[in-house]
């Protein structure tokens, strides 16, 4: 992958393929308007980084690409499908897009492995010793192959939320999803959790973070995008972003969690 | 600043000694203040005024194989009702050459529920077993086939219709309960409101009532000459009774289960009928066990109310023996005994459930 080293370049991004197309997206709550007109486009291999105040819609933008959320107005294409109502559609779409959660929703009554190999199981439709073989696979990649046996109560939150990202990358996803993965973390768990993003990240991986670690956004994206009240406010890399900020907002966010 | 002396060697030490011997015990638990002291004497007191009168009458002056007029003659229990008449009671109306029948397909039933009892025996042949075992134990009641001479269903009675009743009963209304558990918080809102229609009122009216309806109103429904056999009427009404119950409880179970277990499911990909069968309804179903298990346990025992359509259950076969002016006057025996059966099947039910629950506790 030519743009998956640290300094990544724009244009070998520009040139790949389109892997998420968001085209004047709207959504409301009732009568709250939330996402008020987005437009993003996203390059296959290319990391993104959101962030913005509490209850500017980060979360809400990214579960609209899985359909987690429904919008009302604009598209979102992703990897050349278009999300609507029809179920086919939807059903494609969830099977390329990863999600990991802020709270890790691993699924309680059921072992690590099971956990990871339902997906493929019951979605793929992959026999399940295929399916344990790549769940191992991916289990030792988060470094926690050990734990197969044993059941997400019995494990540490980062452990947890490590098990979450090799749950998703079971299902083989074209673009990864993360919604605040290590807010919910003690403090010495999130490296443990930023480091495995970090090497999936180089391994050339789609991915939208939402997240304030400024640190892995550094290191890894290549756009962080400021969202506030339902709009992409700024947009930059990240030396520029966090260097030369230029909107009034972005200045007094930055400064609130830079201290 | 503090500074903390540094712990010399690891000791063991022992956990301290609560009561010593069976005279600590007592003394501890039930002599350990002044209200436990007169609460244990007060107990002391009631029991030997009823045990040992209790066990004069049941026991040391207890008839066990007479006449009912020997029993008139003594003062002890007269258990001598249930041996002379247990075929009747445990069968009702039966003909007597062929009981053997009914009590083969029991032995069958109780075979199949302690096998079922252990989680490690559930498989699929498991399944095949009980489809198996409830043909053979259908066979075996109504005959018919391989020589055996038909029994027409208005003379089964006793303990078969019993667990015929409730073992039917249970197993239809459970999985028919979580359907409308289910149909109750579907999107769809003409399911949710025809199940909110259906469980409300079937809630709203007490179970004699629905018995009476499919007894008496239902048949009037029905074109001339189209009967449908009163059991099946009565079963029906204890199924569409139970369930509406089961329903609420299993509603309970879904609301605790997290938003982020949907959403989970279907980032993965998983449709509504997998998310529903793999993540959803074995964590809701497992946290309402109790619940479940409490109406699963007063649905068996409402099943003798089918006595109100004439149904000779084995509630109304041991009422019926006390008719007989040879044992007229021993309802106390024929009740204990009746309760006595009924609490084997309860305890059952409940120490199964205690055994799941802790089984699937992860
Ligand atoms: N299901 C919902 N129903 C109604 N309002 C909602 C719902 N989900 C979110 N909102 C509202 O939409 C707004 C945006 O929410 P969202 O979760 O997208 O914010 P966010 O940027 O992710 O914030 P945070 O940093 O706190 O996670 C908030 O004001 C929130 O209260
Ligand atoms: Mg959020």
């Amino acid at each position: 992958m030519s743009n998956s080293g640290q300094n990544p370049s724009p244009a070998a991004a520009e040139e790949a393929r389109q892997i998420i197309k968001i085209i004047d997206l709207h959504k409301w709550f009732g009568e709250f308007h939330v996402l008020r007109g987005i437009n993003l486009e996203v390059a296959a291999g290319e990391r993104i980084v959101v962030c913005g105040p509490s209850g500017s819609g980060k979360s809400t933008m990214i579960r609209c690409i899985n359909r987690l959320e429904e919008h009302q107005r604009g598209q979102i294409i992703v990897d050349g499908i278009e999300l609507s109502n029809n179920l086919k559609n939807i059903e494609k779409i969830r099977e390329e897009v990863g999600m990991v959660f802020q709270h890790f929703n691993l699924f309680p009554h059921l072992t690590i492995l099971d956990n990871l190999t339902l997906g493929p199981i019951w979605v793929k439709k992959m026999p399940r010793r295929e399916a344990e073989e790549i769940a191992m696979y991916f289990l030792e990649k988060v470094h926690i192959a050990e734990q197969a046996k044993k059941f997400p109560g019995q494990l540490s939150g980062g452990q947890q939320q490590r098990v979450a990202i090799a749950r998703s990358l079971c299902m083989k996803p074209k673009v990864m999803l993360f919604d605040e993965p290590t807010s919910a973390l003690d403090p010495e768990m999130v490296k443990e959790v930023l480091d495995v993003m970090i090497s999936l990240a180089h391994e050339g991986m789609t991915m939208i973070v939402v997240t304030h670690e400024m640190g892995f956004a550094k290191s890894v994206a290549h756009r962080v995008l400021f969202m506030d009240e339902g709009r992409i406010v700024e947009e930059n890399t990240p030396d520029e972003f966090f260097d030369h900020p230029e909107h009034e907002r972005t200045k007094l966010f930055l400064s609130q969690i830079l201290h | 600043m503090t500074v903390y002396e540094p712990i010399e060697e690891f000791t063991d030490l022992k956990p301290p000694v609560t009561s010593i011997g069976v005279l600590g015990w007592i003394r501890s638990k039930l002599f350990n203040n002044w209200y436990n002291s007169l609460l244990t004497l007060a107990t002391l007191y009631l029991l030997v005024k009823v045990v040992p009168p209790f066990i004069d009458w049941a026991v040391i002056n207890g008839n066990w194989n007479t006449t009912g007029a020997a029993c008139h003659q003594s003062k002890g229990a007269c258990w001598s009702i249930i041996h002379a008449n247990i075929r009747f009671i445990m069968f009702g109306f039966y003909p007597p050459t062929e009981q053997w029948r009914p009590l083969l397909a029991m032995m069958l039933l109780f075979a199949l529920l302690l096998v079922s009892r252990n989680r490690r025996w559930w498989s699929k042949y498991l399944g095949f077993a009980w489809l198996a075992g409830l043909v053979v134990m259908g066979l075996l009641m109504k005959g018919g086939l391989f020589g055996l001479p038909a029994v027409d269903s208005g003379q089964w009675g006793g303990l078969p219709l019993t667990l015929i009743l409730s073992v039917f009963g249970l197993t239809a209304a459970y999985p028919l309960g979580v359907i409308l558990a289910l149909g109750r918080q579907s999107r769809m809102p003409a399911i949710r409101y025809l199940t909110i229609v259906y469980i409300e009122m079937i809630r709203g009216v007490p179970l004699i009532s629905l018995l009476f309806m499919s007894a008496i109103i239902f048949p009037l429904f029905l074109p001339e000459g189209v009967t449908i056999n009163k059991i099946i009427r009565a079963q029906v009404a204890i199924i569409m009774f139970t369930a509406a119950y089961v329903a609420e409880v299993v509603r309970g179970g879904l609301q605790a289960i997290p938003k982020g277990q949907y959403e989970a499911a279907e980032s993965l990909g998983l449709n509504y009928w997998q998310t529903m069968r793999l993540i959803v309804l074995p964590q809701a179903l497992k946290i309402v066990i109790p619940p479940t298990v409490s109406i699963l346990i007063s649905a068996f025992k409402d099943t003798s109310l089918v006595v109100i359509i004439a149904l000779y259950d084995i509630l109304k076969t041991t009422q019926s023996t006390l008719s007989n002016p040879e044992w007229m006057g021993f309802s106390t025996e024929a009740y204990l005994f009746l309760a006595l059966v009924y609490f084997i099947c309860c305890y059952f039910m409940s120490t199964w459930s205690r055994k799941l629950e802790k089984e699937l506790q992860t």
